[in-house]
């Protein structure tokens, strides 16, 4: 079942629903969508996983081995200078 | 000293004062088990910024604003004279580092630099990092001794930069406090990062006790906790500190996967392959938060910080790169990277590499 923000658990600081105001997401042009904890997400297969952290990193980029969690395989990779 | 029983003492106490590595730990030393017998001052001008004898003596002063040592009276961290010696260590030590490191001409070309991963084909030459061994050719022996050096900071995690937090406001204090929170465990003594670490320890069949590796490391390592110590403890480093601690987290998520992957490959036990796993995740979100709201609202409150704030991530890398140097060197030399070689790693450990066995 997908996830229901107004029914969900309460975030526990500012752009919470709780207070009825919008949940604020962040994007960058590149890097992890970041939103307050906790949040379940459903993935494609129908699998429910879920993060009690304060603030969950999303991956966007679909090369996170802990996918759906970010765990920085966005980042830029390039010979070593030494 | 080396006969100590292998799990003697709990995490919650203070370890036992270390042997002197020269003159001025021997000061310091003498300072803590006898405050009333003078001892004549040593020359702090000529020694070695980065050599055992002075990053010892910094580091022995600085625990005593953690947990200090058995015996040894908890006022003597205000003691005046070994204030005064600390502070002739303390300048010693960070004008080395001034000269010696190589340093970004602006904050975002030194973000921009961690934040760039070196190649990553298991084996490829490029990928010289510790964690790079450790993943590709790490013996059990090796993940034991990192972990003995790593002890003298992860048991310990979180804490030097803690003392950031009242030098701090608004943005910047409400982020930094968040991932704080984060490393203790969010109000879950078991989920302590430093708790994790103890686990780890167990698992490597390492003595978990705070400090009780601290005769058996090195001065690199000793140096890198000794930065963060320096860095704060004084409100005047309060950016380099945000530097150093962006660094960490930055540079912790992909290190750490290495790392987990090392444990499993030497089939290393639950707790020790999920510290790793955890700083995976969890240090994905904190250098979005340190980068965005820590870094970001100290320099809108204070700009010209940012000069600090580059100093911080280049000291951090310097420090790292020397301890990183001297680990691989011992080890491709198939010597000890420690002081004093660790116990024979356990059968059960070694049985599991040797037949690489996945858990």
């Amino acid at each position: 079942m997908p996830y229901d923000s107004a029914e969900g658990p309460c975030p526990q600081d500012g752009g919470g629903t709780a207070s009825g105001a919008p949940r604020r997401i962040t994007m960058g042009r590149t890097g992890p969508i970041l939103m307050e904890g906790p949040v379940e997400v459903e993935t494609e297969d129908g699998t429910v996983v879920s993060s009690d952290r304060f603030r969950v990193a999303l991956c966007t980029c679909r090369r996170s081995r802990r996918f759906p969690w970010c765990d920085t395989s966005h980042r830029r990779r390039a010979r070593t200078p030494e | 000293m080396s006969n100590r029983p292998r799990t003697s003492r709990t995490v919650q106490e203070g370890p036992t004062l270390p042997a002197p590595r020269g003159p001025l730990s021997t000061a310091v030393l003498h300072r803590l088990r006898h405050p009333g017998v003078p001892h004549p001052a040593p020359d702090t001008a000529t020694a070695d910024p980065y050599g055992e004898d002075l990053q010892l003596a910094l580091y022995t002063c600085y625990e005593l604003h953690y947990r200090g040592f058995e015996g040894v009276d908890a006022d003597l961290e205000w003691d005046p004279a070994l204030l005064g010696l600390r502070a002739a260590l303390e300048e010693r030590f960070l004008t080395a580092l001034r000269a010696d490191t190589p340093a970004h001409k602006t904050l975002s070309d030194a973000l921009e630099d961690l934040l760039v991963e070196p190649v990553d084909t298991p084996g490829a030459p490029t990928a010289t990092g510790v964690s790079h061994f450790l993943r590709d050719e790490g013996a059990p022996e090796h993940l034991r001794e990192y972990a003995a050096h790593r002890s003298l900071y992860h048991l310990k995690e979180a804490d030097p930069h803690a003392w950031v937090l009242p030098r701090l406001w608004g943005r910047a204090k409400a982020a930094m406090a968040a991932v704080e929170f984060d490393e203790y465990g969010g109000g879950r003594p078991e989920r302590v990062h430093a708790r994790l670490f103890a686990g780890l320890m167990t698992d490597l069949d390492l003595d978990t006790g705070y400090g009780h590796y601290l005769d058996a490391t090195c001065a690199e390592m000793l140096a890198n906790v000794n930065l963060m110590s320096l860095f704060g403890l004084h409100r005047s480093l309060r950016g380099a500190l945000v530097g150093h601690f962006a660094t960490v987290e930055i540079t912790s998520s992909p290190g750490s996967r290495r790392l987990a992957e090392a444990m499993r490959r030497a089939g290393a036990g639950p707790a020790a392959r999920f510290f790793y796993d955890e700083h995976v995740e969890a240090d994905a979100v904190h250098e979005q938060i340190v980068r965005r709201d820590v870094i970001g609202g100290l320099l809108e409150q204070e700009p010209e910080l940012e000069e600090d704030v580059t100093f911080g991530i280049d000291a951090t890398e310097y420090l790292e790169g020397r301890f990183g140097e001297r680990l691989l060197a011992a080890w491709r030399a198939g010597r000890s990277s420690l002081r004093t070689p660790l116990p024979p790693a356990p059968e059960a450990l070694v049985g599991a590499s040797r037949t690489g066995q996945d858990i």
